[in-house]
C-alpha cells in the first residue's frame, strides 16, 4: 500500500494515508519526496515546493493559496494554506467569478430563502 | 423476487413510491410537541413524530417554509397516515397539513389539545385514531418498485480526509447508476458547494441552471461576508480540520465526488422544494446536517446516503439514513452507527466499483424494509432551517 496518495496529476500535494515520520522518503504517486516534518494521518504532505501566495492543488483544482513559502516534504494545513472562500474577515464581499454572479440579487443578503426567485423558476 | 433494479416498496394513491409505511405524527407548533411524541411512541415504531421548535412567533418566509416543510411531510410517500396535533391558537393551520395529506391519498385527522381538553384527552385520543390508522396500513403490502422512482439523497457529515477518497466516490458511483436507471438524487449544502461550484456548473443542463447554482453559492457567501466573519469557524469544522481537511475548497471538492462524477445537474430547487427533475438536483439547505436531511427528505427523497469519517449518529423521523464510512477506526469505534465500510478502497483492498456494488444492494434492502442503524437506534432528528428571529 502507497503511504500516501496523489488524486491528479496537477496536484502540489498528497495526502498521507498512515502518519508519516520526519527524514523518511516516499514515494506518492510519481513523485519521490522526503518528508521534513511529521505529518500526521490524513494531513497533506507538499510534493514540490509551493511558494507563498501560490495555489494548493488538491483534486486537481485550487483549495486554498500558500500563506507562505511551503518547502517540499513539509506539513501543509492551517498554518501555512489560507482559503481564499468565505472571508468577510477580510471584507470580501462575495466571490465574483463569473458574469452570472454578479448580477442581481447577490448585494441583498438578507433575502429570504424560500423566496429566491431562482428557486421559484426552477420548479 | 426482485432484481438488481428493483425494490419492494408501498406504491401511493398519488402514484409516489414509498419505502416506509409510517403513521406520521405532526405536531403543528412547539407547544403540542411532547403530546405529538407520545402518541407516537404509543405504536412505534410505526409511528413517528416530527417534534420542531416552530409553528408560532414566525414572520413571512419562516412562516411560509415551516408550513410547506410540515405539508411536505404530509404528502411524502414513505408516510402512509397522518394525525396532526394542534394546539388551537397558533400560527401554522392544521388543515393545511391534513389537506396536504389528504391530497396525496393518506388517511389524516386533526387532534386539538384546547378542542379535546388538556394533555391527557388529546394524548389519548391521537393514540385511538393513530392505532386505527396503524391497523389499517398493516393491511397495505410492499410491491416490487423500479429504482427509476428512486430520490435519493447524498449528504456528508462529520467529513475527514477518507470521505473525499473512498465514502464519497462510492455514494458518487450509486448516484450516477440511480440516474442511469432513471432516478433522481439530490445535493444540498450550498456551503459545501463552495469551492466546487465549477465543476458542478460545467455540468448544467443549461446556462440558466449553472447561472442558478452559481447564483446561490455566491448568496451564501455574502452571506458569510456580511456578518463580518471568518467562514472558517464553522466551514471546515473543527473536527474537519483535526482530521486533515483545511479549507472549505478543499471540502466542497471532496464532497461533491458523492454527486457522481458524470450525472448532469438538472435543476436547482429551494429548501423542501419538490423534486421535480430526474437525475441531480441542488437543493439550497444549509451545511447544518439535520437541516439539510430534513430539507432533502421533504423534497421526496426516499432515502439517504450518507457518509462520515469521524462517525455521526444522526437520521430522519420517516426515511431510512445509511451510514457510510471510509474510516476503519470509525467503523470499529462507531460500529454502532454505520452500516457500511468502505475502508477497503483506503488500504486498496476493494475497488471503488466494488464499494459501489455492495453499497448499491444496500440501499435497495433498506429501501425494501431493512432497518438502518439509524432506524434500530431511533435516531429521528428533525429541523426545520430557518432565517430569521423568533418575535
Amino acid at each position: 500500500m502507497t503511504s500516501a496518495i496523489v488524486i491528479s496529476a496537477r496536484d502540489n500535494v498528497a495526502t498521507a494515508l498512515e502518519a508519516l515520520e520526519s527524514g523518511h522518503t516516499i514515494r506518492a504517486g510519481d513523485t519521490t519526496v522526503r518528508i521534513i516534518e511529521a505529518i500526521p494521518r490524513g494531513h497533506k504532505v507538499a510534493l514540490r515546493p509551493i511558494a507563498a501566495g501560490a495555489a494548493v492543488v488538491k483534486y486537481g483544482s485550487a483549495i486554498g493559496t500558500a500563506s507562505r513559502d511551503i518547502a517540499a516534504g513539509a506539513h501543509v494545513h492551517t498554518h501555512n494554506v489560507a482559503s481564499s472562500r468565505g472571508r468577510g474577515d477580510l471584507g470580501v464581499r462575495g466571490h465574483v467569478a463569473d458574469p452570472a454572479n454578479a448580477g442581481g440579487r447577490t448585494s441583498d443578503p438578507g433575502a429570504p430563502r424560500i423566496a429566491e426567485p431562482p428557486d421559484q423558476e426552477a420548479s | 423476487m426482485t432484481s438488481d433494479r428493483e425494490f419492494l416498496g408501498y406504491r401511493r394513491g398519488d402514484g409516489r413510491i414509498g419505502v416506509r409505511n409510517h403513521v406520521l405524527v405532526v405536531p403543528t407548533v412547539i407547544c403540542s410537541a411532547v403530546v405529538a411524541e407520545r402518541i407516537a411512541a404509543a405504536i412505534a415504531p410505526t409511528g413517528t413524530a416530527l417534534p420542531h421548535l416552530a409553528g408560532c412567533g414566525q414572520l413571512g418566509p419562516d412562516l411560509s417554509l415551516t408550513h410547506e416543510t410540515l405539508a411536505a411531510y404530509c404528502r411524502h410517500p414513505n408516510v402512509g397516515a397522518v394525525v396532526v396535533v394542534a394546539l388551537g391558537c397558533e400560527q401554522v393551520v392544521a388543515q393545511h397539513l391534513v389537506d396536504a395529506a389528504r391530497s396525496a391519498g393518506k388517511p389524516a385527522q386533526i387532534v386539538s389539545i384546547q378542542g379535546e381538553g388538556g394533555t391527557l384527552r388529546a394524548t389519548a385520543k391521537g393514540i385511538d385514531v393513530a392505532r386505527s390508522f396503524a391497523g389499517e396500513l398493516a393491511r397495505t403490502e410492499r410491491v416490487s418498485c423500479p429504482a427509476s422512482s428512486l430520490i435519493v439523497s447524498v449528504k456528508c457529515g462529520g467529513s475527514d480526509y477518507t470521505s473525499g477518497l473512498s465514502s464519497n466516490p462510492a455514494v458518487g458511483r450509486v448516484a450516477d447508476r440511480v440516474v442511469d436507471l432513471g432516478g433522481a438524487v439530490v445535493l444540498g449544502e450550498i456551503a459545501e458547494i463552495m469551492g466546487a461550484e465549477h465543476l458542478l456548473a460545467a455540468r448544467a443542463a443549461n446556462p440558466g441552471t449553472a447561472a442558478q447554482l452559481l447564483r446561490i453559492v455566491n448568496r451564501v457567501e455574502v452571506e458569510a461576508a456580511a456578518l463580518g466573519l471568518d467562514i472558517r469557524g464553522t466551514q471546515p469544522s473543527p473536527g474537519n480540520i483535526r482530521g486533515g481537511l483545511t479549507t472549505i475548497e478543499e471540502k466542497s471538492l471532496g464532497a461533491t465526488h458523492k454527486a457522481g462524477e458524470r450525472t448532469r445537474l438538472e435543476d436547482v430547487v429551494g429548501y423542501a422544494a419538490p423534486v421535480t427533475a430526474r437525475g441531480l438536483t441542488v437543493m439550497d439547505t444549509p451545511g447544518l446536517d439535520v437541516e439539510s436531511v430534513t430539507g432533502m427528505v421533504g423534497g421526496g427523497a426516499q432515502i439517504v446516503l450518507f457518509t462520515t469519517g469521524l462517525g455521526t449518529p444522526t437520521g430522519n423521523p420517516i426515511a431510512p439514513v445509511l451510514k457510510i464510512t471510509g474510516n476503519a477506526r470509525t467503523a470499529e469505534t462507531m460500529a454502532d452507527n454505520i452500516d457500511l465500510d468502505v475502508s477497503g478502497v483506503m488500504r486498496e483492498a476493494e475497488s471503488l466499483d466494488s464499494a459501489a456494488d455492495r453499497l448499491f444492494d444496500a440501499m435497495l434492502a433498506a429501501c425494501s424494509g431493512e432497518l438502518t442503524t439509524a432506524e434500530r437506534l431511533g435516531h429521528r432528528e428533525f429541523a426545520i432551517h430557518r432565517r430569521n428571529p423568533t418575535i
